[in-house]
């Protein structure tokens, strides 16, 4: 149970964090304002609370792994990566620039920090599922997180991934929906409903958890549940608002993959209390 | 009487030894175990071994994750569902990243016979060469087959290999020094190559046979790395013999005729002729049945090797 400073400390982590994206994507021209902002305090939570991992040592064998299976939200995590200190918040500016080491969608191979390739969606899952399948075989504690968007269970390998997952009764492994209800091009369930999607994997054989997911502390309680679950993997549902602090970015499917422009930029610093 | 051995038979059996041999070996299979023959393995090191069930795209995701996680992975099933249906799968969670997975697929080419056109895969080495950085195999017999396995074990980074359903011919003594990337000359000759692959090799072999009788000398260049190609020797052999016949259980387009092409292109053009299936499908039959309808057989090879002396 989360105390109330290290509430605090969160919150002004992730408040932080936005202003952080926000800035790269304006820089960048291009990008994933919506997603990024909607996933941000279930990041902040995973990488300043929940994760073991060391910043000084990205390839230390027993780290925790996180999948961001929803790989568009890369900015999320670079700006998560940054703060922990993997590299240095400068490099946040190259975002998507030729040469960077901070690409359009997370490359293990470019960025410190992040242990696997996304971007195609529906892959993440399976993935995950390797990694706890293969930490158990080594018998190591690490644990694995994956990040998957509500659209994205449109995918088809996801079902496959969760039936596995199940199936092999990975208790190491945690997912999370950002269920912020928008796709490109509109509202999810009227693209291609996913609901419920709670019960959905409960009959996959998933123990389901739902969050708010903007409350810190409810996510990390959450956290601490699927840790504590014996014999099968955890679903989390965070329920989220795309574009998720900046009021005239929330619940809009157009700003999916538009970064903010100079304007807006500076009028969502402001709202932020930065300037 | 040459021995016969299919070289999944010879996958499978090598893959125990790895097994004994290296913990970290681990293999995944897609409801195809017993065709594979990967549940050899599955006996010996069940914990080791996870079946994905019907879901091929999952089974190289989780094959990713475990090499992400420091195990070296084998993920099997027919050529047919590995290229085709988990290619993008392959492309974003193998290839991009560059993971230690070996995909091994069996069942590659007509020679799967009577299951048919859906069953046989003649485009899998065009697609999985496209792909950068991807390594692709496709050994001639079960002592190739053997080195072959053993080397991706040692290799660092993503390949496919061709493996077949039958029974092969074997051209290579298990004592044959092997190494990825590397072709090998099986027979001399001066008035022309066959550059070939897979089961091909035994019928070139053949077909040389055949031709010296009518006093043409024919070299026989054994490629079972289709990727990357052995430059050096294919670029030799159209410098010295002027002539090249392709040889592949597989379509013309992109495949080791592709691959032969492209190279005596650039390096030295000499006339070629590509034996394989010719933009088609198969079809139901037996697989010596369909060698013959489709053209692959020393008889086809020693024609080819007229013609294209021809042109020379």
């Amino acid at each position: 149970m989360l105390n109330d400073q290290t509430v605090a400390e969160l919150e002004t982590i992730a408040r932080r964090l936005r202003v952080e994206i926000l800035k790269m994507l304006n820089s960048a021209r291009s990008g994933h304002t919506g997603g990024s902002l909607s996933a941000i305090d279930v990041l902040t939570v995973l990488y300043f609370h929940q994760l073991c991992h060391d910043p000084e040592n990205p390839a230390w064998a027993e780290r925790d792994r996180f999948v961001l299976s929803k790989g568009h939200a890369a900015p999320a995590l670079y700006a998560c990566l940054a703060e922990a200190g993997y590299f240095s918040r400068d490099e946040l500016k190259t975002l998507r620039r030729l040469g960077s080491s901070l690409q359009g969608h997370p490359d293990m191979n470019k960025t410190p920090g992040v242990d696997v390739c996304t971007g195609s969606l529906g892959q993440g899952l399976s993935q995950a599922v390797g990694l706890a399948l293969a930490a158990r075989l080594k018998s190591d504690k690490s644990r694995v997180y994956v990040l998957l968007g509500d659209g994205e269970l449109q995918e088809g390998q996801v079902w496959e991934g969760a039936m596995a997952a199940a199936h092999y009764r990975l208790d190491n492994l945690c997912a999370i929906v950002d269920q912020n209800g928008l796709q490109i091009d509109g509202e999810v369930e009227k693209v291609m409903g996913v609901a419920p999607v709670g019960p959905k994997f409960l009959a996959f054989n998933w123990h389901v958890l739902e969050v708010d997911g903007h409350d810190v502390r409810a996510i990390s309680r959450a956290l601490d549940e699927a840790g504590k679950f014996a014999g099968r993997p955890t679903l989390i549902v965070a329920r989220t608002v795309k574009g998720k602090g900046v009021p005239f970015f929330e619940h809009k499917a157009s700003y999916h993959g538009v970064p903010p422009s100079d304007d807006e930029l500076g009028r969502a610093l402001e709202h932020l209390g930065h300037s | 009487m040459t021995e016969m051995i299919a070289t999944r038979d010879a996958y499978g059996q090598t893959l125990v030894e790895l097994g004994r041999e290296n913990a970290r070996v681990v293999v995944l299979d897609a409801d195809l175990s017993g065709s594979t023959k990967t549940g050899a393995f599955a006996k010996a090191y069940p914990e080791r071994f996870f079946n994905a069930g019907i879901a091929e795209a999952n089974m190289v995701g989780m094959a990713a994750g475990l090499a992400a996680g420091g195990m070296i992975p084998f993920a099997s099933t027919f050529a047919v569902f590995a290229a085709g249906r988990a290619f993008e799968q392959i492309r974003q969670s193998l290839a991009y990243p560059r993971m230690n997975v070996k995909i091994v697929a069996t069942h590659g080419g007509i020679t799967v016979g009577e299951d048919g056109g859906s069953h046989q895969s003649v485009e899998d080495l065009a697609i999985m060469r496209a792909l950068p950085g991807m390594t692709v195999l496709c050994p001639a017999d079960g002592p190739e087959t053997v080195a072959a396995i053993r080397a991706v074990a040692q290799f660092q980074g993503p390949v496919y290999v061709r493996l077949g359903r039958n029974k092969v011919a074997t051209v290579f003594p298990a004592t044959a020094e092997y190494a990825i990337g590397r072709g090998q000359v099986l027979r001399p000759g001066s008035d022309l190559t066959f550059v070939t692959t897979g089961l091909m090799t035994a019928m070139a072999l053949t077909a040389a046979a055949i031709l010296q009788e009518e006093k043409i000398s024919a070299r026989v260049l054994h490629l079972g790395t289709i990727k990357p190609l052995d430059r050096e020797l294919v670029l030799q052999a159209a410098r010295e013999t002027g002539a090249l016949v392709t040889a592949e259980e597989h379509s013309i387009i992109g495949g080791l005729g592709g691959a032969v092409c492209e190279t005596v292109a650039e390096g030295c053009p000499v006339p070629v002729e590509r034996v394989g299936l010719r933009d088609v499908f198969g079809q139901s039959g037996t697989a010596d049945e369909l060698l013959t309808y489709y053209g692959l057989t020393p008889a086809h090879l020693v024609e080819a090797a007229e013609r294209v002396l021809k042109r020379k």
